[in-house]
């Protein structure tokens, strides 16, 4: 990618000349939790950039080997904390897989609801934090105040305001309160009506326009062979979701675009997540439009076991392609559970992409990628 | 008796100088308070409520907290240099103000060469600024006092540039003339050059007092606090202040070199109108960084060199141009 710049590079470093070291991380105001950048510097431009991670490695899939299936789920919460609700379904769905068990269709319109509902909370997330990278404040409270609408129908539903935990194996533990769906479409056209002010804060504004456009340009080809996903892949130009692509719960009989940009710079990843609260909206009022009458869960056996075998989901976070592997053994416990985490391949392509950047486009373009480092350290 | 001391130049200059301090504090505490108001304003929240009547004692337990704080001194740090650097970046900014006119005989102390004066000690903050940064001995800190040298130099060339257009036009140095030669709404932001320069001269200012989109030397996305990371307690309070008591200065500057000084309707006194415009002019200001993200160091450099220097010359050829065969100033 920046393969001659990086050549450049490594003849200074040869010739003796030290670049100053910079610890970027794990306490820093815009590494989104623990990430540790260790930057080699030459003034303001980064020369070599080694990112290190696990600061907050807690052996999830060990811990899922160790307990019945069903008990893992709450820890899923844990993995991509700004979204669990993605994790528990992708998690569930393996379980569902594995032991065969059929999900209701209520629950699963539901279903399409929360992750969609968690996928807009997320990427407000976004674009408030990557205002924030970008020196531009004010972003992240006008995020917030929508984000906060969206976490108070999740709250409604779930109880939970982050770690909600409320997806089961065979459907949900309880259906929607009152009035839960005419909440949500309200929300929905709340939403619609404020996107027009983020624009006019940051899609519109030329200063947010020169600091994005060209910078951590990201060619079709390279973001997959680093196997990006999500927003991060289709900002590049690759038309891969897995919503569209591998089809779960509903979304095959959804009407919905996939947002896709060529350009693959910083500007490109920040307005994909941008157009893709629109999308989501438009997915929420279908699944409202849609909502059979019906039971939200299928009987489960008290002791849950499957039969010997392996099982695979694939889910769309708001990250990228979230996916769960879990291998039976027969007994109550899974013999093995592997997650591919989106912001971990993500992440993978940071390294490259910074070198010749500034430091202030090392913030810009780690910010872009929108990493949770919980999932990154499971 | 009182009138007995004050006779002594000494003790006058003194007095001055005292009650001077007094009127800075007392601004940069109310403009604190009014920054997280705006700010509040602008994000579509509330601001300080909690202490005093709508929160406007918050700057003063703001205060006496960062005074009652355990001064710290890094280990690694210089410590000369860490202990000398506040005071650098925060006595140019009082010094400034010793030539500031509030009104017609308010100033407490102005000679012809004023206008450069105010230059050359506003200059000597970025000297206090690249010793924090150094001093410290963080690479977050350095990082942002050699931005801040950069920023500061350069930005300093467009500002006394548009400076140097208004003296064209006032024929004088000292800014009580300048403000004297706007009397009756003559106020030189209606001069076509000086819109431009006043333009500039914002600008200009925008970086000088590393306000968003400038505020690269203490970017906090990016180099945590920049050049004052470590400082805490007393020492950041003094930055602090000296940050504030700039944007004020560079308001109230403004509305001496365009907006006619204290000129103003009659009824209120001057200095009213001098303060009441400055604290518009200061709003912008805070309107500005708090919608506005933030620029990158060669973005910064490259507009302040390709844009601002050659519309600054220009200006100054068009101001002395219209001065000489135009007669735009006056007599």
């Amino acid at each position: 990618m920046n393969g001659d710049l990086r050549d450049l590079h490594q003849e200074i470093l040869d010739l003796g000349t030290q670049g100053m070291v910079m610890n970027m991380g794990p306490q820093h105001p815009s590494t989104h939790g623990v990430l540790r950048l260790i930057l080699t510097l030459d003034g303001e431009e980064v020369m070599a950039c080694e990112p290190v991670i696990g600061y907050l490695h807690r052996g999830l899939e060990k811990m899922a080997e160790r307990r019945p299936y069903r008990h893992f789920l709450p820890f899923t919460d844990r993995l991509d904390y700004v979204c669990s609700l993605a994790n528990n379904l992708a998690c569930a769905q393996a379980i569902e897989r594995l032991a065969g068990i059929e999900v209701p269709d209520r629950a699963q319109w539901i279903r399409v609801a929360l992750m969609e509902l968690n996928r807009i909370a997320s990427h407000l997330l976004f674009l408030g934090t990557f205002g924030t990278d970008l020196g531009a404040t004010t972003m992240l409270l006008y995020a917030f105040r929508e984000r906060e609408e969206a976490l108070a129908l999740l709250e409604a539903i779930t109880g939970a305001r982050l770690t909600y935990n409320w997806i089961r194996v065979g459907g949900l533990p309880d259906d929607m309160p009152e009035n839960w769906d005419k909440g949500v479409l309200a929300f929905c056209d709340l939403l619609e009506s404020r996107v027009g002010e983020y624009d006019r804060l940051l899609t519109d504004n030329p200063i947010f326009r020169r600091r994005t456009e060209g910078v951590g340009v990201i060619p079709a080809e390279d973001a997959i062979a680093y196997g990006l996903t999500g927003p991060t892949l289709r900002a590049s130009g690759v038309e891969y979701d897995v919503r569209r692509w591998a089809p779960y719960e509903k979304y095959a009989e959804i009407d919905f675009d996939v947002v896709v940009l060529r350009d693959g710079d910083t500007f490109a990843r920040y307005l994909a997540r941008r157009l893709e609260l629109e999308q989501s909206v438009r997915i929420l009022r279908q699944v409202f439009d849609r909502m059979p009458e019906g039971p939200i869960a299928s009987k489960v056996g008290k002791v849950l076991k499957a039969p010997p075998g392996i099982a695979f989901s694939q889910v769309e976070s708001p990250r990228g392609e979230l996916s769960f592997t879990m291998v039976s053994d027969g007994s109550p416990n899974p013999q093995r559970v592997h997650i591919r985490a989106p912001s971990f391949a993500n992440l993978t392509v940071l390294a490259d992409l910074v070198v010749g950047n500034k430091v202030a486009d090392v913030v810009a373009i780690l910010g872009s990628i929108d990493i949770v480092l919980g999932e990154v350290d499971r | 008796m009182i009138e007995q001391a004050l006779a002594n130049p000494w003790i006058r200059q003194l007095a001055n100088a005292a009650l001077l301090l007094a009127v800075i504090n007392l601004g940069v505490l109310v403009l604190i308070y009014m920054e997280r108001k705006v700010a509040g304003f602008i994000q579509s929240r509330l601001g300080p409520v909690h202490v005093g009547p709508r929160g406007w004692l918050q700057s003063v337990a703001d205060a006496l907290k960062l005074i009652l704080k355990e001064d710290i001194i890094p280990a690694p740090a210089d410590r000369f240099l860490f202990v000398l650097a506040p005071f650098f970046v925060f006595v140019p900014v009082l010094a400034v103000f010793l030539v500031l006119p509030f009104n017609a005989g308010w100033v407490a102390h102005d000679f012809s060469l004023a206008a450069l004066y105010v230059i050359a000690a506003g200059t000597v903050a970025i000297m206090g600024i690249v010793m924090a940064g150094w001093g410290t001995n963080n690479k977050y800190s350095l990082l942002g006092g050699l931005r801040s040298a950069a920023q500061l130099v350069s930005y300093e060339i467009p500002v006394v540039l548009a400076i140097l257009a208004v003296v064209f036009y006032a024929q004088s140095m000292s800014l009580v003339d300048i403000a004297e030669a706007q009397r009756g709404f003559g106020w030189f932001i209606f001069h076509p050059p000086l819109l431009v320069a006043a333009f500039v001269y914002m600008i200009g200012q925008l970086a000088e007092t590393n306000r968003t989109p400038f505020d690269l030397p203490e970017a906090e996305s990016e180099l945590v606090s920049g050049f004052h990371t470590e400082y805490s307690g007393i020492r950041f309070a003094m930055f602090f202040l000296a940050e504030f008591a700039n944007t004020f200065f560079a308001a109230a500057l403004a509305v001496v070199l365009f907006f006619g000084g204290w000129d103003g309707l009659p009824g209120l006194t001057g200095a009213l109108w001098l303060v009441a415009k400055s604290y518009v002019l200061v709003f912008v200001l805070m309107w500005i960084r708090w919608t506005l993200p933030r620029v990158r160091v060669d973005q910064l450099l490259g507009f302040a060199w390709k844009v601002l220097v050659p519309i600054g010359l220009i200006v100054v050829l068009w101001a002395a141009a219209s001065v000489v065969y135009a007669g735009g100033a006056k007599p």
